[in-house]
């Protein structure tokens, strides 16, 4: 049998794909399914899973709503569109800025010399290795009413004499937004690092021997050819924020609800696994969408794209 | 066309830092011209300061000292982009997201030329370097000969004053860079415009070049037709550098007007009748050189300048005979061409053979020592 499997390329394959293959079945495909049937369950008055088929809780969903002011049966109620709308806009937003302010830091990286590049990719490295939940609360020292922005900030205005009240700062949607730049920035530093040094020098020079300055070097060869880092990042980015709960529940409050502080109360303050089920198929089939469109647009970072 | 020379380096140097901290001289005092319309060839082995020199009349690295001219004006610090040069990189740089079409028409549109013209200097380009067809290909769809015609073509559509070449052909296998040798210089010569070309290699230079710079530690050892510099070395390190040269030290023993007797030590022997260059002096130390080729392997002797010694080894390549002769415990190598056809072992030397060497006066050169 063993010299069978020897002469045997895709048995070798097979074998060699098969703990990962277990392991995505096991914890991907089955708990995949397990969600999508429990979406169309119902819930119990003491918060078990009814097994149905119901479309219910995608039909509450997309504002159907039975809770209604002034006694009708029904009514429309917009809150779970509001929260995938916001989930949706505030990944893009943060998607857009990180890209911003990662490309230049990532161009500087990438063109400094070998040894210094090795030191600022640590610096860039360093916050990783600290745990997420940390990294928020510490946001959260900084943007608190007597936190460290408004000591340094009142005691400027103190020095300057002019009248100073502490920001609000905290719970508010542009903390959300800040907090999940700075946490996704590296994911985009990376990739466009990577891309940016993969471009040989003689190309910068080929350029200009051709005729073009600096800003048209950039646009046309440099811009071009970093895009698969920049597709790469975004991929990485985007996904991430359109599902996470940490940054929106610590920074937030009860201001900035999205799709994953939705998710993560059905199952735990709501106690309704079956909606919380259909909400985490919805943002699942959305990010789908946004990904195939873009990747179909700007393929997956792996080839170089044409501009 | 405003000056005699196309390009001009006036006492140019380029200093880098080592990475120990030393400074070094990677050009040391240059000083060329290159007259327009020629193929002019920069050569020597890596290090020698020939690509650096190519980079500071590209415009990618600017000169320590001296100026470099082009056209007869002083560049100083304009920026490449400014400059009517263009290259041809040794590893192509052709831009990979682009295709062969959008690579050639970069620099055009750079000039801002319109869409038309632009379409009908492509397809001339493209003609000229015989891809024609192959506008829509990116250059990962091409054979490294093909990619090499790009690189040509997109730096020839801009019609420079001058093309630099640093080490185009490196890259190809040696039958196709023989091909593209013959083809780049017939398309210099049609197109008349300057080519400034880098190479290590000797024969591609030959080939090739109006003119060859040999190079060696920044410096220019030798500028001069192919023929001057392979007939009429300057110095040992091109006599050795170019071909392949038999060296003897010796010592000029008597001059009168332009021709010596020079002794050699290790042979024990004179030479004499020997046409010595300006600049040696009677007494003086020289190396004394000659080309493989040009000992001859005689049956009887010349009054002068014969030697007798003996054969210690025999090489058969084909066209040639390599025979290595011992003369008073002196290695000599010699080149004879197989010009008539045989196989009888008898008919060639044999080891421990003793032959007759020849070396006629015109054939010998007299070097400053180093």
């Amino acid at each position: 049998m063993l010299k069978r499997l020897r002469e045997n390329k895709s048995a070798q394959g097979t074998l060699l794909a098969s703990p990962t293959m277990l392991w995505m079945l096991g914890l991907l495909i089955i708990p995949l399914i397990l969600t999508m049937v429990i979406s169309f369950g119902k819930r119990s008055p003491d918060g078990n899973v009814i097994y149905a088929f119901s479309l219910d809780n995608y039909i509450r969903l997309f504002g159907y709503s039975t809770d209604c002011d002034g006694g009708q049966a029904s009514c429309f109620n917009p809150l779970y569109l509001q929260i995938l709308w916001r989930s949706i806009s505030l990944a893009f937003k943060t998607t857009v800025w990180v890209i911003v302010l990662a490309y230049p830091l990532a161009y500087f990286i990438a063109r400094a010399t070998p040894k210094r590049r090795n030191t600022f990719l640590f610096m860039v490295l360093i916050p990783l290795w600290t745990n997420f939940v940390i990294r928020v609360y510490a946001w959260m020292m900084l943007l608190r009413k007597e936190g460290a922005i408004n000591i340094i900030l009142g005691a400027a205005a103190n020095f300057l004499h002019i009248p100073f009240q502490p920001l609000e700062m905290l719970y508010t949607p542009g903390a959300v937004l800040v907090g999940m730049i700075y946490e996704f920035l590296p994911f985009m530093i990376l990739p466009i690092f990577t891309s940016l040094e993969k471009i040989e020098v003689p190309l910068y020079e080929a350029a200009a021997d051709l005729g073009a300055n600096a800003i048209k070097t950039f646009l046309r060869v440099t811009l071009p050819l970093s895009m698969p880092g920049v597709v790469a990042g975004t991929i990485l980015v985007f996904i991430p924020v359109m599902g996470t709960f940490i940054v929106s529940d610590l920074l937030g409050g009860r201001q900035v609800i999205l799709v994953g502080n939705l998710i993560q109360r059905q199952f735990l303050d709501a106690r309704d696994p079956t909606f919380g089920s259909a909400a985490s198929l919805i943002l699942m089939i959305m990010t789908l969408i946004v990904t195939y469109f873009y990747t179909r647009k700007f393929g997956f970072g792996e080839e170089i794209v044409v501009a | 066309m405003t000056s005699e020379f196309a390009v001009e380096l006036r006492d140019v140097v380029k200093q880098f830092t080592t990475p120990e901290g030393n400074l070094l001289n990677a050009v040391d005092h240059v000083t060329m011209q290159i007259k327009n319309g020629e193929f002019f060839s920069m050569l020597g082995s890596s290090g020698c300061g020939k690509t650096t020199s190519l980079r500071m009349i590209a415009g990618f690295e600017w000169t320590t000292e001296g100026e470099v001219y082009i056209e007869g004006k002083p560049m100083g610090h304009t920026p490449p982009f400014q400059r009517k040069v263009n290259t041809v990189f040794q590893s192509y740089a052709l831009f990979q997201h682009m295709t062969v079409f959008q690579n050639i028409a970069f620099g055009l549109e750079m000039e801002g030329a319109p869409k038309e013209e632009i379409e009908k200097r492509v397809k001339r380009a493209l003609e000229m370097v015989q891809l024609t067809g192959m506008e829509r290909r990116k250059p990962k769809q091409l054979s490294g000969g093909q990619q090499q015609r790009v690189a040509v073509a997109r730096a020839l559509v801009k019609v420079p004053d001058v093309l630099l070449l640093d080490e185009p052909l490196g890259a190809l296998d040696l039958k196709l860079r023989k091909e593209m040798q013959l083809e780049l210089k017939a398309l210099q010569q049609q197109l008349g415009i300057t080519f400034v070309y880098v190479t290590h290699d000797q024969e591609e230079a030959m080939t090739m070049s109006d003119r060859i710079a040999v190079m060696s530690n920044g410096r220019v050892q030798q500028m001069g037709r192919p023929v001057e510099i392979y007939e009429r070395p300057a110095n040992r390190f091109v006599a050795d550098f170019i071909g392949e040269s038999n060296f003897f030290e010796g010592r000029i023993k008597s001059l009168s007007g332009k021709e010596a007797v020079v002794f050699i030590p290790q042979l024990n022997a004179e030479l004499t009748g020997i046409a010595v260059s300006e600049g040696l002096v009677n007494g003086e130390d020289v190396t004394v050189s000659i080309r493989p080729e040009k000992v001859q392997i005689a049956e009887k002797g010349l009054d002068v300048n014969s030697f007798t010694g003996r054969v210690t080894n025999t090489v058969y390549i084909g066209t040639d005979t390599h025979i290595f002769v011992d003369l008073n415990g002196k290695r000599v190598k010699i080149f004879e061409q197989n010009r008539i056809s045989r196989l009888d072992p008898g008919s060639f030397y044999t080891i421990g053979q003793e032959v007759l060497l020849v070396m006629w006066t015109d054939n010998v050169l007299v070097l400053k020592k180093d």
